[in-house]
């Protein structure tokens, strides 16, 4: 097995027995991306001088025979909306082209501590807008498992990455589905935590009271270990929580007898894949045989959460973007002949179309006159979402539901059609608006394609989607499948 | 025939004010006045993508003060919302504001008008952030060239105190700003200082005929930031209105703006141009509960504000013109106070401080809590004045020169040889010289001329050099003279 293709934890085990360096790492990772980032396209911004400085830190106190700590010298890289200092920070838009943050994301700043290595920062949706990573002002990430199809997204690059074997571990952020759905697409290990569990300090926002980060992961191990490094409370971010954070890995339990799951029929209903609805019963029926509960239930409010998040989101968003206006960083029309049309012609240059729909959609929404009958509504069903899982998580451990109503489509496929593409977030969508967690993870291939089951548990419960996904992954070798796909054949 | 035979007026006034935290109200910078441009900033301040507001808790421990000092209801719940709009002195293109749930609301005030106290309503405060400060290349914002940003001042916390439409006179607009500005440095929640642009008041004014019931159409002009150009203003304001509606036309509602050098208003914008604020609940910031134990903490930390400070020294004995000057500051009351806690006599300490110290005070162009001689050396030089160590007389030149050395009275009074004569003895030795070298005056007393015992006594103090005590030689030379 090549190295790249290794888990956190295997590389790990090969670094303190000094098997291999992290340097040695490190060169491995740069070779393989720049084998194959031609075709996949994952990175926005690589940084393997500064990659290459940090593993000689960590080889250096290897060789002091100092203990390493679980993601030391593990090559790792960032979505591009989390600030890193002194590295160029785009959120894959032209309003931010050459945009370089003064500080790190929150995130960033404990990968550093813990010792990983930053090799780079991943392409994306602009401004995370998007479910395909196809409204990137720069260039398309490919699935590695079909050239020909997307990613998903927003965080498609770092998807891409983790599957195509660019880095052991990466970073996205979750709004509406942005994490699981790309997780699933490419067939990696994808959690999207509690709202308020991981830091939101320099994580550029999109939508304030849905973004969270979370990590992709190989599999379940890794993102319980990535976890541990992320979360916990900020003081920096007064929306994150000051909860008992736990370690992650005491969750990794091939044990769910017992546990209660729930299948809330709403979610598949009409609209999901009749492939991807075989692979998911199949699934269920494995958990069954596994030993846990397996019970459908309802959750009536379900279908109101796209028309909530299509509201409360480009509201959020209209009033986020509004800094970008070039008066002091980032893009700035060439062209004006005062203040506003300097603010008009550099906002109008320097954002796509999708980012301007979204900025349109939210600036109505919040209008006099209309506030109450759209923002204000949407705030309301927000409530009777969060109500539904209230009331179905007393009496289920973990529900489970498609991460999303197909596999990964073609490029252009949904591009033209804002809706159909808005749809692809159907099965992601409630759970931001409610604040819960969930996990996404490989639960096997319809046509070809990877299919991912999706987790979704009671707040500050990431531990409960841990025990879940490491059992079923204990049990079926899904996560273990490789796209066909390498460096010489395309 | 003025303005005011035909109309009544009628204004509510908003008023921004700084509040005294260290740091701003989002991050930890500076609050400090000046400094070199963009020193004062973060990340945060700044708006750069990516950054989230951490609240400082004292701007709501401040807002809570001022809010129970101006009888206001503080909220159980609220919460920041965003005011969104663009203009390049505002980072984020949103200024972090508090909308539906204000901090607080239904407050009062007490002013005095020459009918007597009146009420004036506060309709609520609330707290938000300041804004940064443009500085423009040319001479004014409509010909330069280009502009230039200094974002110091953003993120500077603001109460905004927005009162009820109950003044019905310019007196009664100042009569407000004036009691406002007092409660605000007294209570300590603000340093006031207005030439630094920490207050700034927006002044909403309409015209009604005498008589009518209904508000007339208002407009509101901003960003005033001294009593006088307050004054002016309305003036103007008043006057310009009173022409529109004599023609026969209809007051336009929009929002003007001062020029100070032209003495006018102008116009700025229209309401059909009014901004759409776009609020919504501030997403980055949890909203706030403040349990009624923390509003009691901060009831405790309320200084005696000046209303109650002129009444209890007018029980003392003051008169009400002198109790309103000497707590017209909160540095002169508190003196007072200090004094008066080693003083007998209210009254005489009051003329002291009111007359000879103020007097020096302003000669030396310093302020009361910058004054050389303390509370407590005032009290003294008064005491010795009751105690009959030293005369009225003599006491001006012991203060002119407690002033100028920062010596105690007594000290003075003893190295100088100031005091006064009180022996009995030493007295009567001289009033027989002074009967001795006057006998047609102690002729004119013995006829039963009154009027003469003065010459008497004045000569008495005359050849004392003024060290006699006057009260003592004037009963001493009635007993002599029986």
């Amino acid at each position: 097995m090549e190295l790249t293709a290794k888990s956190a934890a295997e590389l790990h085990t090969l670094l303190e027995s000094r098997e291999i360096s992290a340097v040695e790492l490190t060169k491995a990772f740069i070779e393989r991306i720049n084998a194959i980032e031609d075709k996949v396209k994952a990175f926005m911004t690589l940084t393997e001088e500064s990659a290459l400085m940090q593993a000689a830190e960590v080889d250096a106190k290897l060789s002091r025979g100092d203990k390493l700590r679980p993601l030391e010298g593990i090559p790792m890289a960032l979505k591009d909306n989390m600030c890193t200092e002194g590295v160029r920070t785009t959120c894959s838009s032209k309003i931010l082209e050459n945009f370089v943050p003064p500080y790190n994301a929150t995130v960033a700043e404990l990968l550093r501590q813990a010792g990983a290595v930053m090799l780079g920062k991943l392409n994306m949706d602009e401004f995370a807008m998007g479910s395909s990573t196809e409204n990137s002002a720069f260039h398309v990430t490919r699935n590695p498992w079909d050239l020909e199809r997307v990613t998903g997204g927003s965080s498609g690059g770092s998807a891409a990455a983790v599957v195509a074997d660019q880095a052991v571990f990466t970073l996205g952020s979750d709004t509406g589905g942005s994490i699981r759905q790309p997780a699933a697409f490419c067939g990696v290990v994808g959690m999207k935590p509690t709202y308020g569990a991981v830091s939101r300090y320099g994580l550029i926002a999109f939508a304030s009271s849905l973004d969270q980060i979370g990590p992709f992961t190989k599999d379940v191990r890794d993102n319980a270990l990535v976890m541990n490094a992320i979360a916990g409370h900020d003081p920096k971010d007064s929306t994150s929580v000051p909860y008992d954070k736990p370690d992650y890995t005491k969750f990794l339990l091939n044990d769910i007898k017992g546990l209660k799951i729930g299948i809330p029929r709403e979610y598949f209903g009409q609209g999901i894949d009749t492939e991807v609805d075989k692979v998911l019963r199949q699934a269920l029926a494995t958990l069954g045989s596994l030993g846990a509960e397996v019970e459908e239930c309802s959750m009536p409010h379900t279908e109101y959460a796209m028309p909530a998040y299509y509201l409360i989101a480009p509201a959020e968003a209209s009033s986020n973007l509004a800094r970008y206006d070039g008066v002091r960083y980032g893009y700035r029309t060439e062209d004006s002949e005062d203040i506003i049309s300097m603010f008009k012609k550099t906002r109008a240059e320097g954002f796509g179309s999708e980012v301007k729909r979204r900025i349109m959609l939210g600036t109505y929404a919040l209008s006099a006159g209309y506030y109450d009958a759209y923002y204000l509504k949407a705030q309301k069903a927000r409530t009777l979402i969060k109500q539904d899982f209230d009331r179905v998580l007393e009496k289920f451990d973990v529900l489970v539901a498609p991460t999303a109503p197909t596999v990964a489509f073609k490029f252009g496929e949904k591009s033209t059609d804002p809706l159909a593409m808005y749809l692809s977030d159907v099965c992601t969508v409630p759970l931001n608006l409610a604040g819960l967690p969930g996990i996404t993870l490989p639960a096997g291939f319809a046509g070809g394609m990877p299919v991912g089951l999706q987790l979704m548990g009671k707040p500050f419960d990431e531990g409960t989607l841990y025990r879940v996904a490491y059992t079923f992954e204990q049990n079926t070798d899904f996560h273990k499948a490789k796209p066909a796909f390498s460096g010489e054949v395309a | 025939m003025s303005v005011f035979d035909r109309y009544e007026m009628v204004c509510g006034v908003e008023t921004h004010v700084e509040l005294a935290t260290k740091t701003k109200i989002f991050c930890g910078c500076t609050t400090e006045f000046g400094g070199e441009q963009n020193t004062h900033v973060c990340p945060v301040c700044l708006g750069l993508p990516g950054v989230l507001p951490v609240l400082n808790r004292e701007v709501v421990n401040l807002a809570i003060k001022a809010g129970l000092a101006l009888n206001c209801e503080i909220a159980e719940f609220s919460k920041f919302d965003r005011k969104n709009y663009y203009y390049p002195d505002l980072p984020k293109n949103y200024q972090t504001s508090q909308y539906d749930l204000p901090i607080c609301k239904n407050g009062w005030l007490m002013i005095e008008t020459a009918e007597g106290q009146k009420k004036i309503g506060i309709t609520r405060a609330h707290m938000e952030e300041d804004a940064g400060k443009l500085v423009h290349g040319g001479e004014t914002i409509t010909t330069s060239d280009e502009s230039y940003v200094d974002y110091n001042r953003t993120g500077v916390p603001l109460l905004e105190i927005v009162s009820e439409p109950d003044m019905r006179s310019i007196s009664e607009v100042l009569a407000y700003l004036e009691q406002l500005v007092q409660i605000l440095e007294y209570t300590e929640v603000s340093d006031c200082r207005l030439e630094q642009g920490s207050v700034r008041f927006d002044i909403n004014v309409s015209l009604r005929p005498r008589g009518s019931t209904e508000l007339g159409i208002r407009t509101e002009t901003k960003n005033l930031n001294s009593f006088s150009s307050v004054r002016r203003c309305m003036e103007y304001e008043i006057a310009r209105q009173a022409e529109v509606l004599d023609a026969g036309e209809k007051v336009v509602q929009e929002t003007r703006t001062w020029d100070e050098g032209r003495g006018i208003t102008l116009s700025l914008r229209s309401k059909e141009e009014a901004h759409d604020y776009r609020y919504f609940p501030e997403p980055d910031l949890v909203p706030m509960v403040i349990d009624r134990e923390w509003v009691e903490e901060i009831r405790k930390t309320l200084p005696e504000l000046p209303a109650a400070r002129r009444e209890r020294l007018q029980i003392l004995g003051l008169s009400a013109y002198d109790a309103e000057v000497i707590t017209s500051s909160k540095g002169l009351a508190d003196f007072f106070d200090k004094a008066l806690r080693q003083c007998e006599d209210a009254k005489s300490l009051t003329n002291w401080v009111m007359g000879d110290f103020t007097r020096l005070l302003k000669a030396n162009e310093v302020s009361v809590v910058d004054s050389p001689i303390s509370p407590e050396q005032v009290a003294e030089m008064v005491n010795l004045i009751e105690k009959g160590t030293i005369s009225g007389k003599i006491a001006k030149s012991v203060i002119e020169e407690m002033f100028a050395t920062g010596k105690d009275a007594s000290v003075i009074v003893k190295e100088k040889g100031l005091a006064q004569i009180s022996d009995e003895s030493a007295l009567i030795k001289i009033i027989d010289e002074v009967i001795a070298a006057n006998p047609a005056s102690v002729e004119d007393y013995r006829a039963g001329k009154e009027r003469a015992i003065g010459f008497l006594v004045g000569q008495v103090m005359k050849a004392s050099k003024g060290q006699a005590n006057p009260g003592l030689v004037n009963k001493l030379l009635k007993e002599r003279l029986g």
